[in-house]
């Protein structure tokens, strides 16, 4: 009896031992997520200390981006990235919003998922396709039409025809958010197509017993009560766009300069890092670089945690319903 | 609501549902039109030679099988880094920290790491490995590969594990199982399909990025199998052969796109095949 009630208890020990090994393990790889962000900053803070402490608060708000001077500052890529994402947005959004309500709506039963499953495949893309085709198929297209037009009609308008003038380059600010537009539509759209599908039946069908038509039923009962989503959704959208690299590096033409033509080309965050850090000569140009991943890496966290924090509280108060 | 008459409210409904409708189609026509580019200018510059014989130099011919063979081993690599982190973190998250308030915080985390942008991963790690290395290095734009990897397998792996349902664990549990056998011996092989799915995903997400390997894996006109060296990668050698003025240089570009996007959207179409063919654990069991 005593032989075979040892090795029992050894075995139980074993088991013992080993699930505190599993148990350390996957905390360990838990944590490490949060030893990840900490080191992403911690990693950015130390490369960009040089240039930060040489220019300090300098650096946010002068344009002078000079490698032979070695004079650095963010505004031009920051002005860059902000104006694109935004173009970006204001392109995307409506069509997003649109597809969302055709795909939860009006759409055939038999017609929704493939449609649904085309959109998400063009989120699959890589980024650099879309880089390539807006550098090849989509800025000779716009400089041969869309831009000579919007020069022609806009360019006369005060105060909003500034915006329009000068040359059409094909390449700019403007190409860049045509391209990052494509890019973010699928992201929008499937967090609008999930929130206005969790509107509670109840309240569309009380609306249609008021005698509401299908458009005001989404636009006063499905949009309202999917605000919080619909914002957060969008704000994903945004932060994808404020990082996103090879799509805007091959079109938004790489100028250190803010002109205000939405024509002209200019740069990003992200396209400036791309361009340069392999090519930077001296350390306060790779540090100054390394600045603006920090100031990056810093916007893009702050909008898409608030835009989880947006969608969490929707997610929460889904469950209650 | 509004309060117009009856036929002014409809004609608005039908113009708005109407729009709707076209903004799907603008959306398909741009998928549409992506694609049709890419295969029409990437089939052109399609042949054997592509798979044999390694990136010319400007107006010479060439293939990309050095760049294609560095792909493969990078995100080989750094799926072998992050998944398996990954998977261990999600098991944290669904098994043991259930409820528990750090859990909350490092899945909110994890969300934004998600989207963070990758680029700044590739700074990262050029900051941590590349400097302390002194040069660039394949390993290093595996490590950066593996890094994207793990926010996206996190959260997968998190889903399917979640939606075993705890019977099956308890079931375990009452036989004498320690919770990491049950974990490993019952909650995993049920959510397996699951798992696989958020695998391929990782996958195609990272064999398609290009930021994070600029300055990590570099780029080599060469043949290399040399991990501590710099090895050419697809994405990297389509982004500087499609910027150059050399017309058989853009042309390979264009091939190079095609192959990393018809192998991307395969391993998606894939990954949902596999999860509508085979459940995601709840439907299997229930």
């Amino acid at each position: 009896m005593a032989a075979v009630t040892i090795p029992y208890k050894q075995q139980l020990r074993r088991e013992a031992r080993a699930e505190g090994v599993f148990r350390v393990l996957s905390k360990t790889a838990a944590l490490l997520v949060l030893a990840l962000l900490a080191g992403v900053l911690i990693s950015l803070l130390y490369g960009g200390w040089p240039a930060l402490k040489t220019f300090q608060f300098g650096f946010l708000t002068r344009t002078i981006w000079n490698p032979v001077t070695e004079q650095f500052g963010a505004l031009a890529a920051l002005y860059g990235t902000v104006i694109t994402s935004l173009i970006a947005m204001l392109l995307a959004v409506p069509v997003a919003f649109g597809i969302a309500v055709f795909l939860t709506e009006t759409c055939p039963m038999w017609l929704r998922n493939p449609i649904s499953t085309c959109i998400e495949l063009l989120a699959a893309v890589p980024s650099i396709v879309f880089g390539i085709w807006g550098l090849f198929v989509l800025a000779p297209v716009l400089q041969h039409t869309v831009q000579p037009w919007l020069i022609d009609t806009l360019g006369d308008i005060p105060l909003i025809g500034k915006l329009f003038r000068g040359p059409p380059y094909g390449i700019g600010l403007l190409t860049a958010g045509f391209v990052l537009a494509v890019m973010v539509l699928p992201f929008i759209t499937s967090v609008m197509r999930e929130v206005f599908l969790s509107t509670p039946r109840s309240l569309k069908e009380a609306a249609y017993g008021l005698g509401a038509t299908q458009w005001e039923v989404i636009w006063d009962v499905v949009l309202p009560n999917a605000r919080a989503g619909v914002v957060g959704g969008i704000m994903l959208g945004l932060g994808r766009a404020l990082g996103e690299t090879m799509a805007v590096t091959f079109v938004v033409g790489n100028a250190h300069r803010i002109s205000g033509s939405l024509l002209a080309p200019g740069t990003t965050i992200s396209a400036s890092i791309a361009n340069e850090f392999t090519e930077a000569v001296g350390k306060l140009y790779t540090s100054s670089l390394i600045a603006l991943g920090l100031l990056l890496f810093v916007l893009t966290f702050i909008i898409i945690a608030g835009a989880r924090l947006l969608l969490l509280r929707l997610e929460a108060r889904g469950a209650r319903i | 609501m509004s309060t117009g008459n009856l036929r002014k409210r409809r004609i608005i409904a039908a113009l708005a549902l109407g729009a709707s409708g076209l903004a799907t189609l603008l959306g398909l026509a741009v998928l549409a039109a992506i694609l049709w580019t890419l295969f029409s200018r990437g089939v052109a510059g399609l042949s054997l030679q592509v798979f044999t014989q390694t990136t010319p130099a400007p107006g010479s011919s060439g293939g990309l099988i050095n760049a294609i063979f560095g792909s493969i081993v990078m995100t080989l690599l750094g799926l072998g880094i992050g998944a398996p982190i990954g998977i261990m973190a999600a098991t944290y998250l669904s098994e043991y920290g259930r409820g528990e308030q750090l859990s909350t915080v490092i899945r909110f985390i994890n969300d934004v790491l998600l989207s963070a942008p990758s680029i700044v991963i590739g700074l990262f790690v050029y900051t941590l490995v590349v400097l302390s290395m002194g040069h660039f290095s394949a390993i290093a734009g595996a490590i950066s590969l593996g890094i994207i990897v793990i926010p996206v397998t996190v959260r997968t792996a998190e889903d399917m594990l979640r939606l075993i349902p705890s019977s099956m664990r308890q079931a375990s549990a009452a036989l004498g199982a320690q919770p990491w056998r049950s974990i490993t011996r019952v909650v995993y092989p049920a959510a397996r399909s699951g798992l696989l799915t958020g695998i391929l995903l990782a996958l195609a997400r990272i064999s398609g990025e290009t930021a994070p390997l600029l300055f990590t894996a570099l780029n080599n006109q060469f043949w290399s199998t040399n991990l501590s060296q710099p090895m050419a990668n697809l994405p990297v050698v389509i982004f500087q052969f499609a910027t150059s003025p050399y017309k058989n240089w853009q042309s390979l570009a264009w091939t190079g796109a095609l192959l990393i996007t018809l192998f991307v959207l395969a391993l998606s179409i894939i990954a949902r095949l596999i999860s509508s063919l085979f459940g995601t654990g709840e439907s299997r069991i229930e």
